[in-house]
């Protein structure tokens, strides 16, 4: 078999629009406060699917409540309605809350704070579910003059575990996570790009792939997270949700600066 | 009649079966042997391991069924795992050395993925992400290809999750492949038996189209 135009087939690098979510609904904070109601989130990721979105976050940032059940009903409905993958993050306090998402339809979860208290539970989820389906989120934040340290935090930003943010990733590889959506808190909502210095020393250490988010402001920051951090992934929230920009645009930009992406 | 999505894992299938029925077909979820046997096409999904959908589907009973539907006729498409499945064993799951049967339609064995291409350069295992599905080059294999693949550009990228893939005993029923650490087969077909190692069901638009082209090739007549 000819090999020789195959030499350009690969893994495409993923653009992935992230929707935060509570009661149902998709809301997105500006720094975690102030936040503002915009919608239904499956037909808003239907939308990004049709514009060419790689596959799509629901992130459940009241989970830990009453509004659990919304947010279940939400993922069966979006097994029907989206054509590419989809994960739901934030909220899982056991095996049984990634059990029943999965079983709505969730092709991945995302453990936050649940695998930062109970470790073990990756190791679990993985064995269970496959590494595949387990995405370890990590919110990190720059330790001040420490040179390049991040910690971890929870709470959306108000815990800090004191956890190193690269060993904490490495662990979480090892115990079976299949991707590291790593969030920088300190560009969370900031808009002056990803903390480009975090996402490489992540994407290097680990085997698995790496998802940069926090801080997206314009089309330079895509392609800076995947050439200069290294990420597989790039996500964003609020450039795609305030329309500022699209799906497409971002693709396209990125294909034009020579990273393979899926445009067809 | 209808479509039967063969639900051997007790997993959630309501995305392929909606990818169905967008294609303008009835389409049952269903672990019954009663219901396999009366289908008018089998779609075999991908969920869990290879022993385990092995075990399962020998213990109800749904191995011999869609053996015989599909030797007496009946299409079938496997997808993932369910590709895997048509062939005659997989080691996913098991100790070194210990196979677990398929449904021997297709020749050949289900294994894991390289992780380490021919110059040692190391690729990530599990195999996930959108990649490009390239089109075997022989017109034989374009034209059985057709069917599915109808109006679907050679390169197009679809969504692939899986850390095994098959070993096809013969180049003819491989029509089309994909490269990860090393190539490897991603749509098989021998006669009205088709296999993708993509979710069709997740590649959006193009992999709609190809459960479009599955469900006119059963429609037609199975004659493509």
């Amino acid at each position: 078999m000819c090999l020789c135009n195959l030499a350009v087939a690969m893994l495409t690098k993923r653009v992935i629009p992230c929707l935060d979510v509570t009661g149902g609904r998709v809301v997105k904070g500006i720094n975690f406060v102030n936040l503002r109601d915009a919608g239904d989130p499956v037909e808003m990721a239907a939308t990004y699917d049709s514009e060419g979105a790689d596959e799509v976050i629901f992130l459940d940032i009241t989970a830990t409540h009453e509004k659990r059940q919304t947010t279940i009903t939400m993922a069966a409905r979006a097994s029907e309605e989206l054509h590419i993958p989809y994960t739901v993050g934030g909220g899982f306090a056991d095996i049984n809350g990634i059990r029943t998402m999965i079983a709505a339809g969730a092709d991945k979860v995302s453990l936050n704070s649940a695998a930062v208290r109970d470790p073990f539970l990756l190791t679990t989820a993985a064995g269970l579910f496959g590494s595949q389906a387990i995405i370890c989120a990590i919110d990190a934040k720059r330790v001040k003059n420490a040179g390049d340290r991040w910690t971890v935090y929870l709470n959306g930003g108000r815990i800090d575990t004191g956890l190193d943010a690269v060993a904490w990733a490495a662990e979480a590889a090892r115990r079976g996570a299949g991707e590291i959506l790593l969030t920088s808190m300190d560009r969370d909502g900031s808009k002056d790009g990803f903390d480009v210095a975090l996402t490489r020393a992540v994407a290097r250490t680990v085997d698995i792939p790496v998802i940069a988010s926090g801080g997206v402001g314009c089309l330079e920051h895509f392609a800076e997270g995947i050439v200069d951090g290294e990420a597989d992934a790039v996500l964003a929230a609020s450039v795609f949700h305030f329309g500022e920009l699209s799906i497409r645009e971002v693709k396209e930009y990125l294909a034009a600066s020579n990273i393979a992406v899926r445009l067809d | 009649m209808s479509f039967v999505v063969i639900d051997y894992s007790k997993g959630n299938l309501r995305s392929v079966q909606k990818g169905l029925e967008l294609a303008g077909c009835e389409a049952l979820i269903s672990q019954s042997v009663a219901q396999i046997r009366a289908a008018e096409a089998l779609v075999l999904p991908g969920v869990g391991s290879f022993a385990d959908a092995s075990n399962e589907m020998t213990q109800s009973g749904q191995m011999q069924a869609i053996r015989e539907r599909v030797r007496a006729g009946v299409p079938l498409l496997g997808i993932c795992l369910g590709l895997q499945l048509l062939f005659e064993r997989g080691n996913e799951g098991l100790p070194r050395g210990q196979w677990a049967p398929g449904l021997g339609l297709l020749a050949g064995s289900c294994r894991r993925i390289d992780s380490r291409d021919t110059q040692g350069k190391s690729f990530k295992v599990p195999h996930v992400g959108w990649n490009q599905v390239r089109f075997t080059k022989d017109s034989a294999a374009r034209a059985l290809l057709a069917p599915l693949f109808s109006k679907i550009e050679d390169g197009s990228n679809f969504y692939f999750t899986h850390s095994y893939q098959c070993e096809p005993v013969s180049g003819q029923d491989v029509l089309a492949t994909v490269k990860h650490a090393r190539e490897f087969a991603c749509v098989v077909r021998k006669d009205h038996i088709f296999g993708v190692q993509f979710h069709p069901e997740k590649s959006s638009r193009k992999g709609l189209e190809v459960l479009q082209n599955f469900v006119g090739f059963v429609k037609t007549g199975a004659t493509g």
